[in-house]
């Protein structure tokens, strides 16, 4: 039953994780860029929908769409100012510059709102028992899978289906020729960081639900995590976004329970070193070598 | 014999950077002399040196190579703990001080290059962004193994073992690794004199070696990896000789930096860590070494010096600016041709030209 | 092991080649390829190519745009394993050898964008052409053995004797990508030439020249050729050049060969004409 249970904390784990991952794959998928900033984006939805409830008493819903609005513009802002300017140069560059971001963030909420660690209300409280009480699933956990699959499915339809989204495909394929066919590539970049910062911002709502702690450091390492997952998966593909996250989830959640706590990280990272030297772009990813 | 121009030229540019250092060296020592170096400032001294080395050590892989690494703060814990190790246990081997923090420092560098080879050869068939994400990996990695680590010395010999229950000494031994605790109880056998003169060695390794053939190789991989392989230069071998080397002297500056404190945790040696360490090289222009090494020596001490208006709080938030300042100013085309000239004229040119931004994007 | 009678070994017919210039006859040619072919995906980029260069012959690979010649050369290179058909440089197998080894084999490349080391000096990129001539390792370099002078000295003596081919030794402090387009095309032949090729493959070595330029180039190309006794393969569409010093040309469309021969020869075969002018109508 164990078993069971570390399955299902590691799924919805992992849903967290997909989500987030979605947010770096799209930018990179479109932008080519990894935008290292995207773990703190998080950290800034959580502090706002903190601040929200606890200090204005606003109802959970509210504050998480409070967020996921204060972080939409904060990523169309961090993209305009930041990479936008650097969209012909070396990778390298906005690279660092997007790590230069991230400490921007960090530190900026540790000066606005301390570095000490506060206690996130849940937006949801209680948990489901089964199995007479031998298996118990959080009400956030069953939320977590639940959004993670609702925000794959619209995405993949956005994608497919919808204007913008083919906008968005065709930039990711190749922005001079998206743009001499009539496609506003600025708007379409500045679209896809909006959306990716939106759903950061509830991924930051569900992981301080689950697990409730909020320091300006908390983006930071989940979002290494959720990095990792989309470059497992295959950075740049949308279910490979979803699918790293899940396994993610899952071998995290497994190494903590079963090999040690204090080295589920470098199991995590062992397993990525391993599947990125099999397959050098990820599960679902593609590698494209370089034309003489 | 005008012809050797470039070759001379190259030369004097390193012969600066040993003026600089021994110039600076010297003049610490007679302000220290004097009494006119406070002792908040001549405790960083040592540290200074550390980190300058680790900004010229990363630099050979960032700017010279052309590949980003987000772990190199990994290779100093290596050198680290493994050089308090080795201090601890040459104890009675060597007695005589300086000697053993040599030999440590020979250890950590041993340690760092084993731990640089150990990740360059699986990590460096890898390119661009997938590289930099499995280095930070790397990094976490080493941290994380660390932290669950103990070590002890006793007659027999040294033991490691990950539960503390298990670290049975004999009598008279000593635990020197505890864990999460890290190491404790260390001797403090660093001083500027050793931090200098492995500044010296590290400069003669990093410019003698960008000046020879394998440093031309492994410039040549960084600027055009497909052309520098059809004139027969293997990617593989060159890009880990500067992965290894590289390595190898943050390991030395780690020993020296663990060798500094009494205690050192793992935690100390983190993703941060090696963040800032790009930011130096960064700040001081990729594939400059003297930028590196001054702008090391100037991002590490200032704050220190600046301590009494309690600017420590900003001091991340103000190198985050910097940082994003810099890479706007230096990578836009229109910012850049605002403020090339001045630029031209504050920084001398690194002696190969320096790289906007490296091959990581080949 | 086996209890049968040992087989035959099989004839390969050999397809007819370009033929060789008087002067090799008698010599085994330094490159022949053999039923050479590659796919990508579904799609056969070149098929069945058979070519023999004699060792001093220059050769030209013409044909037109999208008909597999640059990838004719990435296959000699190695940048592109082939899916059929063998390649033997100087009568040696190069299966499964990568790029730096059939460099080291003896073949070297120019590329048709070019792709200098643009950050280092003209002479450092000559001198990285001289890489696998520089006999000294990595310790002898940081502690600047006495073996680093000397092989220095003559890398630099070398280079400057390349350069010269071109007239470029006063460019030599030069940063190779501040360099105007001609001089880099040049600079790329000269680290070809650094190299110590046997086979030497030029890629639109003539592209974005004016005519007095490609008019040099001819007789830099002729130059090298006799100065060093080497083969080259090159790949152009000025027709001016290809015809003025091509002993031999293969003329590849749609990843086939349609006709191979002397100048004469290829100026007068209505397949070429073809392919490059298209079918002449009926009663045109």
């Amino acid at each position: 039953m164990s078993l069971l249970n570390n399955l299902i904390i590691g799924v919805s784990l992992g849903s967290i994780y997909a989500i987030i991952a979605l947010g770096y794959t799209m930018v990179y998928g479109i932008a080519k860029m990894l935008n290292f900033a995207h773990g703190d984006v998080i950290m800034v939805g959580a502090f706002v929908s903190f601040f929200a409830a606890g200090s204005f008493g606003l109802p959970p819903v509210v504050g998480l769409l409070l967020a996921m609005a204060v972080c939409t513009l904060l990523g169309i802002t961090i993209e305009r100012l930041a990479y936008k300017p650097l969209r012909q140069a070396p990778s390298l560059a906005v690279l660092i510059t997007a790590i230069g971001v991230s400490y921007l963030l960090q530190n900026g909420a540790q000066i606005l709102w301390g570095a000490a660690t506060k206690t996130f209300t849940p937006i949801l409280e209680g948990q489901l028992s089964l199995a007479g009480g031998q298996i118990t699933v959080t009400y956030v956990a069953i939320l977590a899978v639940v959004c993670c699959l609702v925000v794959m499915v619209c995405l993949t339809l956005f994608t497919g289906k919808t204007k913008l989204g083919k906008a968005m495909r065709a930039c990711s394929e190749d922005k001079g020729a998206a743009q001499l066919m009539g496609i506003n590539v600025d708007s379409t970049i500045s679209m896809t960081f909006a959306i990716g910062s939106a759903l950061a911002a509830l991924a930051g709502v569900l992981m301080c639900s689950a697990y409730p702690v909020l320091s300006p450091t908390t983006g930071a390492l989940s979002g290494i995590r959720a990095f990792t997952a989309a470059v497992f998966g295959g950075i740049g593909s949308i279910p490979g976004a979803f699918l790293g996250g899940i396994l993610l989830g899952i071998i995290e959640t497994f190494a903590k329970a079963y090999i040690s706590t204090s080295l589920s990280d470098a199991v995590v990272f062992g397993v990525l070193i391993v599947v990125l030297l099999v397959k050098p772009a990820g599960l679902l990813g593609k590698y494209v070598p370089e034309k003489v | 014999m005008k012809k050797l121009g470039t070759q001379k030229r190259t030369s004097l540019n390193g012969l600066i950077n040993y003026a600089i250092v021994i110039g600076a060296y010297v003049l610490l020592r007679v302000l220290m002399g004097a009494g006119l170096l406070s002792n908040s400032l001549q405790s960083v001294l040592v540290p200074a040196c550390c980190y300058m080395v680790m900004a010229v050590s990363l630099n050979l892989v960032v700017g010279i190579s052309g590949e980003l690494s987000l772990g190199h703060a990994g290779f100093m814990s290596l050198g680290a703990f493994s050089g308090i190790v080795a201090a601890v246990a040459l104890q009675n081997l060597v007695p005589f001080a300086p000697l053993r923090l040599a030999a440590a420092m020979v250890i950590g560098a041993l340690f760092g290059a084993l731990g640089g080879f150990v990740v360059g050869v699986p990590v460096l068939r890898l390119r661009g962004d997938y590289l930099a994400i499995v280095t930070l990996a790397f990094g976490q990695i080493i941290q994380n193994i660390i932290m669950v680590l103990y070590v002890g010395v006793d007659a027999k010999g040294i033991h490691v073992t990950t539960d503390s229950a298990r670290l049975v000494l004999a009598e008279g031994g000593t635990a020197i690794v505890k864990g999460p605790m890290g190491a404790v109880g260390a001797p403090k056998l660093a001083t500027f004199t050793a931090g200098a003169a492995l500044l010296l060695v590290t400069l003669f390794v990093a410019q003698n070696l960008v000046n020879s053939r394998s440093g031309r190789a492994i410039l040549a991989l960084r600027d055009n990896r497909i052309a520098a392989e059809s004139v027969g230069i293997p990617a593989g071998k060159y890009k880990l000789m500067a992965f290894v080397t590289s390595a190898a002297l943050a390991g030395a500056a780690g020993a020296l930096f663990g060798l500094n404190y009494s205690s050192t945790v793992a935690s100390k040696f983190n993703f941060n860590t090696s963040i800032l360490v790009l930011v130096f090289v960064v700040l001081g222009g990729l594939g400059n070494i003297r930028g590196s090494m001054v702008a090391a020596a100037l991002l590490y001490v200032l704050p220190e010096l600046l301590r009494g208006f309690n600017i420590a709080e900003y001091r991340m938030l103000v190198y985050a600016v910097i940082l994003i300042l810099v890479m706007l100013f230096t990578n836009n085309p229109t910012l850049q041709g605002f403020f090339g000239g001045v630029r031209e004229r504050l920084f001398q040119k690194a002696p190969e030209g320096t790289v906007k931004g490296g091959g990581a994007n080949e | 092991m086996s209890k049968e009678p040992r087989q035959q070994p099989k004839l390969v017919p050999m397809p007819a080649t370009n033929f060789l210039t008087e002067r090799d006859i008698g010599k085994p040619p330094i490159l022949e390829c053999r039923h050479l072919g590659v796919d990508f995906g579904g799609l056969t980029a070149v098929n069945d190519l058979n070519l023999a260069i004699g060792r001093t012959e220059i050769t030209g690979l013409i044909g037109p745009n999208g008909a597999g010649k640059t990838t004719v050369f990435n296959l000699l290179t190695k940048v592109y394993q082939p899916t059929r058909g063998t390649i033997l440089l100087d009568g040696v197998d190069t299966h499964g050898k990568t790029t730096v080894q059939v460099n080291r084999m003896g073949i070297a490349r120019t590329f048709q964008n070019i792709r200098l080391f643009g950050n280092l000096t003209v002479e450092d990129n000559v001198k990285i052409g001289l890489h696998n001539q520089l006999k000294y390792g990595m310790a002898e370099g940081i502690l600047r053995l006495p073996s680093y002078w000397k092989q220095e000295r003559v890398a630099h003596e070398r280079s400057m004797e390349l350069l010269s081919l071109f007239g470029m030794e006063g460019l030599h402090d030069h940063p190779a990508g501040s360099l105007p387009y001609g001089a880099q095309r040049r600079l790329e032949i000269v680290r070809a030439l650094a190299t110590n090729p046997s086979l030497l493959l030029l890629d639109e070595p003539a592209a974005g020249m004016n005519p007095s330029e490609t008019a040099e180039l001819m007789e830099n190309i002729v130059k090298i050729r006799d100065t060093f006794q080497i083969a080259i393969l090159l790949i152009e569409h000025d027709m001016s050049l290809v015809m003025g010093i091509c002993e031999g040309i293969c003329v590849l469309n749609f990843g086939q060969v349609i006709a191979k021969g002397t100048p004469a020869d290829i100026q007068a075969n209505p397949a070429v004409i073809e392919a490059y002018l298209g079918k002449r109508k009926e009663g045109e």
